[in-house]
């Protein structure tokens, strides 16, 4: 009797998210015309090996269809695909890095990375709305040296928490790194405790931080601003962890197991409050904004 | 300060991983009166890399947190190499908590060459558990002093070095990664480790220059390991020092200050 109560109350909440999501989407322009499409005809997936057809991977918001893993996209393919269309205020856009220890090569290497990427380091962030909801968004993107992190980085993640503070907006990050920038040295450190205790300064104004994990998440931004969401959110079988797997192989001398540091290993540990899919991201992102008491800003 | 020691990096390398140097628990009844271990998590258990119990210098009370090396093989084995694990920094951040309650002053000793990596860490969180200690020790209501004895490596160093000054022994060294693991990844070459200490900026100096820590504490002629007493005494005086001016700053004062020392660190320029 009560199971099928229940049921019932389940089917109706389900039904009545359903519809309004339905409406909602009705609005937006087809999700698969949001990502770019690669110029190799195939895609080998890193994780079930199998090989992909960019057409069949692109109508997938390139998410493998066999495995489900979610690949890895671009800080504007992101965009796209998480914002309002043309509610998105870049911040900080012209910050560049120096070379503070000097580290020989690094400034061509940059140099190389901006011209192929178009970006100018390895986070965008900016103010957007979410389905009218008003938000601080950072999406880091790995195509630049992995998005690891340096003096760009955290100084931008950083302003994005204090604007948040001090606008009293929600802050939603796209993690995605190898952790530190080694070429920075200490420095590089050093933005682990700036971006940590920015968060801290977005809990003071009693605002909401949801951290979304994409591929990879690991090292210095696993240990520090990616692991202090209120929500901690992460796509289908990416990889989240601390130290590097092989680190890890190398001194126990054997092979781990292939979901050892994935998703659904840390939602299995405690770590992870949610996995969803990339084509419900938004949907799940906007929810939980309005659950959280945020309302869609007035139309002007 | 007298430098009657200036080595290059790669030297400091071998003093520092010299047997003989002096570890916290040969530095703690040297400049402690009294200290009294206190042990476990509460969560899941007692890491051996981190010790941490309540202590007095000259009369104040404080809360001490330390990374431990070994003294030997036995000793080593049961700190891990003082690579903490998780319920090391969770140890960590009980007992800061606890100071916090209580208007200790916490002292952090640093010397380690980084959190392990191991499955079992990875298993409990060790990249939530260094993040929370990180962030929660940015608020800590309470006077927070940290000194990197001879090895500060990566996050597993800054879990316990958010505080209000950093003090760097003088021969001890800070960086991101160990020179090795920076060779590793950046040369795929761990054997141009002592050219990777080289041009990494891990030295005190460095440390000083880059506005990462506040202060050299010296060492005597030839290493810490020549005369223990000796940098156990220019550690106390370190210490009093410090903990009577930061403990007269009014707390918001002190957090704000705590706050801006980390903030401004970072070089880049927007065009
Ligand atoms: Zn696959």
């Amino acid at each position: 009797m009560l199971e099928d109560l229940l049921d019932v109350v389940k089917l109706r909440f389900n039904v009545n998210t359903a519809a309004e999501n339905d409406k909602d989407d009705e609005k937006d322009e087809k999700a698969e015309n949001k990502v770019e499409i690669p110029k190799d005809l195939a895609f080998k997936c890193p994780r079930c090996l199998n090989m992909i057809m960019t057409d069949e991977l692109v109508k997938n918001l390139k998410v493998c269809p066999e495995c489900g893993y979610h690949s890895r996209i671009s800080s504007e393919e992101r965009l796209n695909l998480t914002v309002d269309k043309g509610s998105f205020i870049e911040f900080d856009k012209d910050m560049v890095s120096r070379n503070p220890i000097g580290f020989p090569g690094y400034d061509q290497k940059q140099d190389e990375l901006r011209k192929k990427t178009g970006l100018r380091d390895a986070v965008i962030t900016g103010e957007c709305k979410i389905r009218g909801i008003r938000c601080v968004i950072g999406i880091m993107d790995s195509r630049y040296m992995m998005a690891s992190m340096g003096s760009v980085v955290g100084e931008k993640i950083t302003r994005a928490f204090e604007y948040g503070a001090e606008h009293k907006l929600p802050v939603i990050m796209f993690t995605a790194s190898g952790g530190a920038r080694m070429q920075e040295g200490i420095v590089s450190l050093m933005q682990m405790a700036k971006t940590s205790g920015a968060v801290g300064k977005l809990a003071e104004a009693g605002q909401l931080y949801i951290a979304v994990m994409t591929d990879p998440t690991t090292g210095g931004v696993t240990a520090s601003f990616a692991s202090l969401g209120d929500i901690i959110i992460a796509e289908p079988k990416v990889v989240i962890g601390f130290a590097g797997r092989r680190v890890i192989e190398g001194t126990i001398k054997q092979r781990l197991p292939d979901d050892f540091q994935t998703a659904e290993f840390m939602l299995e540990h405690g770590f992870v409050d949610l996995i969803a899919e990339r084509k419900t991201m938004r949907r799940t992102l906007a929810h939980i904004l309005k659950l959280n008491g945020y309302k869609p800003a007035e139309e002007v | 300060m007298e430098m009657n020691n200036k080595l290059t990096p790669p030297e400091k390398l071998d003093l520092i991983r010299d047997k003989d140097r002096p570890t916290v628990r040969d530095y703690i009844p040297m400049i402690f009166d009294e200290f009294i271990e206190l042990h476990g998590d509460r969560y899941y258990g007692d890491d051996r890399a981190i010790i941490g119990g309540l202590a007095s210098i000259k009369g104040i009370a404080v809360t001490v947190i330390a990374e431990v090396k070994g003294r030997n093989l036995n000793e080593n084995k049961e700190s891990n190499f003082a690579m903490p694990h998780p319920e090391g920094y969770r140890k960590a951040l009980r007992l800061a908590k606890q100071a916090e309650k209580f208007h200790r002053p916490v002292v952090c000793f640093i010397d380690t060459p980084g959190a392990f990596c191991g499955v079992e860490a990875e298993n409990r969180g060790q990249g939530e558990a260094i993040a929370r200690n990180i962030m929660e020790f940015m608020t800590l209501k309470t006077p927070v002093i940290s000194i990197v004895l001879g090895e500060g490596g990566s996050g597993g160093a800054l879990a316990l070095g958010v505080c209000d000054k950093l003090a760097v022994l003088e021969n001890s060294i800070y960086s991101v990664i160990s020179p090795r693991g920076f060779a590793s990844i950046l040369w795929k070459d761990g054997g141009r480790e002592r050219e990777a200490a080289s041009i990494m900026k891990i030295t005190a100096d460095d440390m000083l220059e880059l506005g990462v820590a506040e202060e050299i504490i010296s060492e005597p002629f030839g290493g810490a390991q020549n005369d223990p007493k000796e940098t156990a005494k220019n550690i106390s005086e370190f210490l009093l020092k410090t903990l009577k001016e930061k403990m007269a700053i009014d707390i918001d004062v002190l957090l704000n200050e705590r706050y801006t020392k980390f903030r401004k660190i970072g070089e880049f320029e927007e065009l």
